[in-house]
C-alpha cells in the first residue's frame, strides 16, 4: 500500500477525483444545482488534456442519460452526474439503459423534488430510481464518495452485473463541505482498477447486432427483466469483492452497511448519507446521558443487502428507521423493505418505528434524537413520527402572516 | 450550383446490395420502409440504427433482425442523443485507444414524423448545434401511426386522424397546418437535408450517396405512403406516392451550402384532389358532401408553394 495524498475537496470535487482517477473517457452533461461542481471541473480536465476522451455538452438529462447509456454500448467508460429534477427528467432514460445493461457511474448529488422546488436536499430523487435496476451506494463522507466512485466501476463492469452504479450524496451537507480526502496515485488506482475494458460485445463495424429488440408476449420479457434482477443481485458479491480488493489497495474497508455502537444498542437509528454523521454524534451524545443508542448506516441500497440489514438488528429491542423523505399516503420508502427483511427474524426488535425527517434540507439536530427516543419508549405511539415540532409551526406561520399582509396590501 | 454529380442515372444503377432483409413485421406497402431500403443500399453495411419508438420498432423483434448493420432500439425522443453517444464513443476508441478506422460505424437515427416533430424534436435540433455527424432518417406518414393514427405536427390539414376525427363541428378534421420540418432543420444549416421519395429512387439514391460522403448532421425526410393510416391498398403504395409528388404536395428537393434545389420538378402539376380523393383519412373531403372549401385551402396552400419557385 502506498502513501495517499490528503486533500482538502468539497464532496462534488471529490465526486470528480473519483472519476479523473478511474480514467473516465466519456462524460455527457448537464448542470444542476447543487451537482453542477462536479461537470465543470471534469470539463476543464478534458479540456486541459489532463483526461482523454470527451466531455459533451448535453440538452437534458433524458438526452444525457441516452448518450451515456449508448456510449457505455460502444465500449467506452462513462461518467455522467445528476440531481433532483434532472434524475425526473431522465428517468425513462435510466429505465432504458438499465435495461441495455451498459456499466458506467452516475452520481447523485441528492436535492429535494418540486413542487414546492428548492435547491436542499432529501432523498426523494434518489428513491424514484429505486426500482429502474441501478446499483445505489450512499456515501456519508467525501472520501466515501471518491472511494465509492472508484469501487462503482468494478461493480458496474463486473461481467456478472453490467450495469449503471449510482453514487449518492447529499446536497450542500456533502457536496459544498471539505473534507479531507485521501487521493491515491494514478498507477495504485490504476492497479485497482485497470483502464476499461468491455467484458460485453460492444458497437463496431466488425461486429453488427441488434441491442434492445423490441419483444412479444410476457415470457420473453420477463426473461430479459429477471436476468437484469439476477444481475442486480449479483452485484451485492461484486460489492464485497470490490471492498475487499479496495481494503488491500487502499486501507479502507467498507461493508454493505456500518455498525455503529451497534453491539449493546437497545435504540438504533437506521441512517444513510451525510445525515448519519449526525445521527453518529447524537448517539455518543445520548451514551453520555446513559442511553444505550446505536447507529445503523446504510451503503448498499440495490441490491438491497437485507441479509446484512437484518442481522444487524434483529436483537435489538427498538430501531428507528429515519427515512429523509416521503411518499405521501405511505411515509417513509426505506421503511418497509427494513421491516420486510426482519419479518422472518424471530428475534426482531420489538419495536421498528418510522421516522420522517431533513425534507427539503430541514437539518436534524439533538433534540430531533431526543424525540424519536421517547416516542420508541412510549407505549402506544403511533408511526410514522415526522419531524416537525413546534418551532417549525411557528416559524411557517410567520412566513403565512407575511403573505397574508401583502394580499391585505394589493 | 456546388451538389456534386449524380452518380445513378438509372435504375440499373441501384446498389444491389440489400441491408434490409424481406419479412419484417410492417405493414405491407408501407413506404417508409422502401424508402430506408434503398437509402441503406447507398451505405453499405457498416451503420448502426438508432430507433426511436414506432412503426420501425417492429423491425427487429427479439431474436430477429432484418438488418445487416447494427440497431438499437431507444426510446420514443432519445434515438439522436442516442446517436451522439455511440458517435462520440467511436471517436473516442478511434483516437485514443487504437480502434481501426474500418470498425467504424454510419450513425443513423431512423423515427417517424412523430418522434421528429414532437417529442425528439429539442434533442434533435440540440445535435444539429453540436454538429453531430450522423444520418438521420425521418419516415414520415403524417401521424403517430404505432398507435393507431393519432395527430402528429406533420398530420396535414384536412387530413382525419383518431384524435382529429371529422364531426360536423369539425368538419375538416385537422384543423392547423403541418409543421415545415424542412424549412426548421434548415435554419440550422445541417451539413445536407433532403426530402426524398420512395417513388423516386434514383433521386433518393443520389441524395443518399450525397450524403454519404459528408460529415455533420445529414438529414432526410422521407414522404412515407401509409396504406394502413392513410387508408388504401398496399399495392397503391407507389401510386400514391407518384401523386403526392406528381400534384406538387411534396416537394421533393434538397438543402446544401445555403440553397435549396428542387430535385424532381412535377412538370404540369395535377390537381391536389387527386392525391386526396384515393384516401380514406381524405374521405369525408369528398362524402357524404363535397368541402370545397377545404379541398381549395390545400390546393391554394400547394399553389403558394410553388409560386415561390416559380
Ligand atoms: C415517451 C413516450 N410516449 C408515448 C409513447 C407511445 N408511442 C409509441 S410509438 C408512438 C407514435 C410514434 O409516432 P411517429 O414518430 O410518427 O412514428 P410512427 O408510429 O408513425 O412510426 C407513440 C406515441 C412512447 N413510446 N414513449
Ligand atoms: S402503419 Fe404505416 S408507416 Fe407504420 S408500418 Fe404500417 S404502413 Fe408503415
Amino acid at each position: 500500500m502506498k502513501t495517499q495524498k490528503k486533500t482538502m475537496l468539497t464532496g462534488n470535487k471529490a465526486a470528480a477525483w473519483g472519476a479523473r482517477m478511474a480514467g473516465v473517457e466519456y462524460v455527457p452533461a448537464f448542470p444542476i444545482t447543487p451537482q453542477t461542481e462536479i461537470v465543470e471541473t471534469l470539463a476543464k480536465w478534458f479540456a486541459d488534456g489532463t483526461l482523454q476522451g470527451k466531455f459533451t455538452n448535453m440538452d437534458s438529462e433524458h438526452s444525457m442519460f441516452m448518450a451515456a447509456g449508448s456510449a457505455g454500448a460502444t465500449g467506452v467508460r462513462v461518467f455522467t452526474a445528476s440531481s433532483s429534477q434532472g434524475i425526473l427528467h431522465g428517468m425513462e432514460s435510466l429505465y432504458t439503459i438499465t435495461g441495455w445493461r451498459t456499466p458506467m457511474v452516475i452520481v447523485n448529488v441528492s436535492r429535494a423534488l418540486a413542487t414546492p422546488i428548492t435547491l436542499e436536499p432529501d432523498h426523494n430523487d434518489v428513491m424514484s430510481t429505486r426500482d429502474c435496476g441501478l446499483i445505489q451506494l450512499h456515501a456519508e463522507t467525501c472520501q466515501e464518495v471518491f472511494d465509492f466512485v472508484l469501487m462503482g466501476y468494478r461493480i458496474a463492469e463486473d461481467p456478472d452485473v453490467c450495469l449503471p452504479v449510482l453514487v449518492n450524496l447529499d446536497g450542500f451537507y456533502l457536496s459544498f463541505t471539505r473534507e479531507p480526502v485521501l487521493i491515491p496515485d494514478e498507477e495504485e488506482a490504476r492497479n485497482f482498477l485497470p483502464l476499461y475494458k468491455a467484458m460485453q460485445p460492444v458497437f463496431q463495424a466488425s461486429r453488427p447486432m441488434a441491442r434492445a429488440s423490441a419483444v412479444f408476449g410476457g415470457a420473453t420479457y420477463t426473461s430479459f427483466k429477471l436476468q437484469q434482477d439476477m444481475a442486480c443481485r449479483n452485484a451485492e458479491k461484486c460489492f464485497n469483492q470490490a471492498a475487499q480488493d479496495f481494503e488491500k489497495y487502499f486501507g479502507r474497508f467498507y461493508g454493505p452497511v456500518e455498525a455503529f455502537h451497534l453491539d449493546d444498542a437497545e435504540y438504533v437509528f437506521v441512517m444513510s448519507n451525510s445525515f448519519a454523521t449526525k445521527g453518529k454524534s447524537a448517539v455518543l451524545k445520548l451514551r453520555q446521558q446513559g442511553i444505550k443508542a446505536g447507529l445503523l448506516k446504510l451503503r448498499l441500497f440495490r441490491p438491497f443487502p437485507g441479509e446484512a440489514i437484518a442481522s444487524a438488528l434483529a436483537g435489538h429491542a427498538k430501531v428507528a428507521v429515519i427515512d429523509q423523505n416521503l411518499a405521501p399516503g405511505m411515509g417513509g420508502i426505506t421503511y418497509p423493505e427494513i421491516v420486510t427483511s426482519l419479518y422472518s427474524r424471530e428475534d426482531r426488535p420489538e419495536k421498528i418505528l418510522s421516522v420522517i425527517g431533513g425534507l427539503g434540507g430541514k437539518d436534524m439536530d439533538d433534540q430531533d434524537f431526543m424525540a424519536i427516543i421517547e416516542h420508541l419508549d412510549k407505549p402506544d405511539s403511533g408511526t410514522p413520527l415526522y419531524l416537525y415540532d413546534e418551532k417549525d409551526v411557528s416559524s411557517f406561520n410567520r412566513l403565512q402572516q407575511i403573505a397574508k399582509l401583502k394580499e391585505a396590501l394589493s | 450550383m456546388t451538389t456534386s454529380t449524380n452518380v445513378h442515372k438509372k435504375i440499373k444503377d441501384l446498389h444491389p446490395n440489400e441491408a434490409i432483409a424481406p419479412g419484417t413485421g410492417l405493414c405491407a406497402g408501407c413506404g417508409g420502409l422502401e424508402g430506408l431500403r434503398l437509402g441503406l443500399k447507398e451505405l453499405g453495411d457498416d451503420f448502426l440504427i438508432c430507433n426511436a419508438a414506432g412503426c420501425f420498432t417492429l423491425l427487429s423483434v427479439y431474436p430477429f433482425t432484418p438488418l445487416k448493420g447494427s440497431w438499437l432500439y431507444t426510446t420514443m425522443g432519445g434515438s439522436v442523443p442516442a446517436a451522439q453517444g455511440v458517435r462520440d464513443a467511436l471517436d473516442i476508441r478511434m483516437r485514443y485507444r487504437g480502434l481501426e478506422k474500418k470498425e467504424d460505424l454510419n450513425v443513423i437515427v431512423v423515427a417517424g414524423d412523430g418522434s421528429s416533430n414532437d417529442i425528439g424534436f429539442g434533442a434533435t435540433s440540440a445535435a444539429i448545434h453540436r454538429g453531430l455527424d450522423f444520418i438521420y432518417f425521418c419516415y414520415d406518414n403524417e401521424a403517430y401511426g404505432n398507435t393507431g393514427f393519432q395527430l402528429s405536427a406533420a398530420s396535414p390539414y384536412g387530413s382525419a386522424t383518431q384524435t382529429t376525427p371529422s364531426t360536423d363541428v369539425h368538419e375538416a378534421g385537422t384543423e392547423i397546418n403541418k409543421k415545415n420540418l424542412f424549412e426548421i432543420w434548415k435554419a440550422q444549416k445541417p451539413a445536407y437535408l433532403a426530402t426524398v421519395s420512395p417513388r423516386e429512387p434514383i433521386d433518393l439514391s443520389n441524395k443518399f450517396a450525397r450524403a454519404k460522403e459528408l460529415k455533420g448532421p445529414r438529414m432526410f425526410i422521407c414522404m412515407s405512403p401509409c396504406p394502413t393510416g392513410w387508408g388504401f391498398e398496399p399495392k397503391e403504395m407507389q401510386e400514391i406516392a407518384k401523386l403526392a409528388v406528381d400534384t406538387g404536395i411534396f416537394p421533393v428537393k434538397e438543402y446544401f451550402e445555403g440553397e435549396v434545389v428542387h430535385t424532381v420538378r412535377p412538370r404540369k402539376r395535377l390537381p391536389a384532389e387527386k392525391f386526396l380523393e384515393r384516401q380514406k383519412r381524405f374521405h369525408h373531403l369528398f362524402e357524404p358532401h363535397r368541402q370545397d372549401e377545404v379541398i381549395g385551402q390545400i390546393q391554394k396552400r400547394v399553389d403558394d408553394y410553388w409560386r415561390q419557385y416559380e
